[in-house]
């Protein structure tokens, strides 16, 4: 089965600064994969990259496509829905503005208004805001509606940077199980950074570790999980 | 008395002139975080392709709208060729291509249309109903065209995706990245529509200063003052700061400092805004949780 994203000597730097070196991953259509790793790893550059927003080289490969050199908004349009950390949300603008925005780079209007329905049916919460500026929003109401943004693109890979961060545990695992329907019932690809290795390996089917810019491990979650020496060692927990 | 609310009438009709001027230079500043300082010379262009255009012959209102298009079409072709190589360039280096394209704009107007100061006529016809008292009929004429615009600019960013997707560039530009939005393509926009609504603003205003290459260089610096009066990231105030602006003008010129000093009062509202109230008078807060 051909991988939905195949990433090969991803290099990304900022200025002068390199962070990413040679990186190689690859992610299976349909599954959920976490990247793991401590403060500084690459973590949140490795998403980045994959959406062109920080200079990159090496070859990012996703359903045939080479996403190297493309513009971001390119890469969006080709299905690739963003959550960035600290949310990217339109703070001025009103919950249904925001949700709107996700599907701009849509063209099927009843798909669009099929899907509002659908975000509102999943949160509630932010039914009850439609009307409401985005920035009034609790943390957890502005991380549902990050997803739910990213959701509007109709993605066939969603890149998800700490949802847990500065949430509540409550709040946390509520987001956690409606990223699990959302994998199931929509079949939605999902590439998963967090702090919370715990918590990112029980949703996770896959996992990569990163150390210092370069993978320092990979397999499946469980496997991982249950690994003593590596949980000590990385993982820290 | 009457004489009074002459002034304040024609005050307002001055100030609607102002406030498209500001709502121009709004329509750039809340996307780029720069103003424009050729938008008077770029309005004074697109009213002199109005002029062309009637001098060969055409009906006002064809003109008018024509005009309008290729504004619009010009300000993003401006844009696109000349400030998209310095769109990450420092605020200097914008200020510098502004004052060149203001020189240009100015300099291809003289030489293209010359200096003579020309007659521009009005679409109101005098003997009508517009016509009383207080107002004549281009000044309420141009009142009217000038809310049309405003209306017009509302319904557009409230209501349309493109609009939306505008408000969205300018607020959040890498937010907007990531939902697919083309956010240079925007500042285009941005750039063609404060383009075209500069040029209604020349259009309207020429009737009553006729028509010469440095027509809008006061009526600038009076949309300038309008616009940070009114809050320079704020449609609406700067529509309300060139009401205040045109009728503070008038009275001040006609009881307290006479029509020589009259340009001072922008100057003085400008240097007064800026220290006491930086935000202007409808300076938007927006609530955000940390």
């Amino acid at each position: 089965m051909p991988k939905l994203l195949e990433v090969s000597k991803l290099c990304a730097s900022y200025g002068a600064t390199q962070v990413l070196y040679d990186v190689d991953f690859s992610l299976e259509a349909g599954h959920i994969t976490a990247i793991l790793g401590a403060n500084g790893a690459g973590k949140t550059t490795t998403l980045r990259a994959l959406c062109q927003t920080v200079r990159t080289s090496g070859s990012i490969q996703f359903e045939g496509q080479q996403l190297v050199g493309k513009a971001t908004e390119s890469v969006v349009r080709l299905g690739v829905a963003h959550v960035p950390d600290g949310r990217g949300t339109f703070t001025a603008l009103s919950v249904e503005e925001n949700l709107r925005l996700g599907a701009y780079a849509r063209k099927d209007r009843a798909g669009v208004a099929a899907d509002l329905e659908k975000m509102y049916q999943r949160f509630p919460r932010l039914k009850e805001r439609r009307h409401q500026q985005a920035g009034t929003l609790s943390g957890g109401e502005q991380q549902m509606l990050a997803i739910s943004r990213a959701l509007m693109l109709s993605p066939r890979l969603l890149l998800l940077d700490e949802p847990s961060f500065g949430l509540a545990p409550l709040i946390v695992a509520e987001i956690f199980r409606i990223m699990r329907t959302i994998n199931q019932e929509d079949k939605v690809s999902m590439l998963l950074v967090e702090q919370n290795a715990s918590l990112a390996l029980d949703l996770a089917d896959h996992a990569y570790l990163l150390e210092t810019g370069r993978v320092a491990l990979s397999g499946p979650s469980a496997k991982i999980k249950s690994d003593e020496s590596v949980r000590r060692a990385y993982l820290g927990y | 008395m009457e004489a009074f609310l002459q002034q304040i009438f024609s005050g307002l009709a001055n100030g609607g002139i102002y406030a498209s001027v500001a709502l121009a230079l709004v329509m750039i500043y809340q996307s780029t975080h720069h103003i424009n300082f050729a938008q008077g010379e770029m309005a004074t262009f697109s009213t002199f392709i109005a002029w062309a255009l009637m001098q060969a012959g055409w009906p006002y209102w064809a003109a008018f709208f024509v005009t309008i298009a290729i504004s619009f079409a010009g300000g993003l072709l401006i844009q696109r060729i000349i400030l998209k190589p310095v769109e990450k360039a420092p605020v200097l280096t914008n200020v510098i291509v502004f004052i060149g394209l203001l020189v240009i704009f100015n300099a291809l107007a003289g030489w293209i249309f010359e200096h003579t100061i020309k007659a521009f006529p009005s679409p109101f016809p005098k003997d009508t109903i517009l016509q009383t008292r207080y107002f004549n009929a281009h000044d309420f004429g141009s009142i009217g065209v000038m809310l049309c615009v405003l209306m017009a600019l509302y319904a557009f960013l409230r209501f349309t995706p493109v609009g939306l997707a505008m408000r969205a560039a300018a607020q959040n530009p890498d937010s907007a990245r990531l939902v697919g939005i083309r956010v240079s393509w925007m500042l285009a926009m941005g750039w063609g529509l404060a383009a075209a609504i500069g040029a209604v603003a020349g259009m309207m205003i020429a009737p009553v200063v006729y028509l010469d290459p440095n027509m809008m260089s006061g009526i600038l610096l009076y949309g300038f003052a309008a616009a940070l009066l009114g809050g320079i990231d704020n449609p609406w105030g700067a529509v309300i700061g060139g009401f205040i602006v045109g009728v503070l003008e008038n009275l001040l010129g006609a009881y307290v400092i006479g029509t020589e000093l009259k340009l001072t009062v922008a100057l003085v509202l400008i240097v007064g805004t800026l220290t006491l109230k930086p935000n202007g008078l409808f300076g938007k807060v927006v609530v955000t949780r940390v």
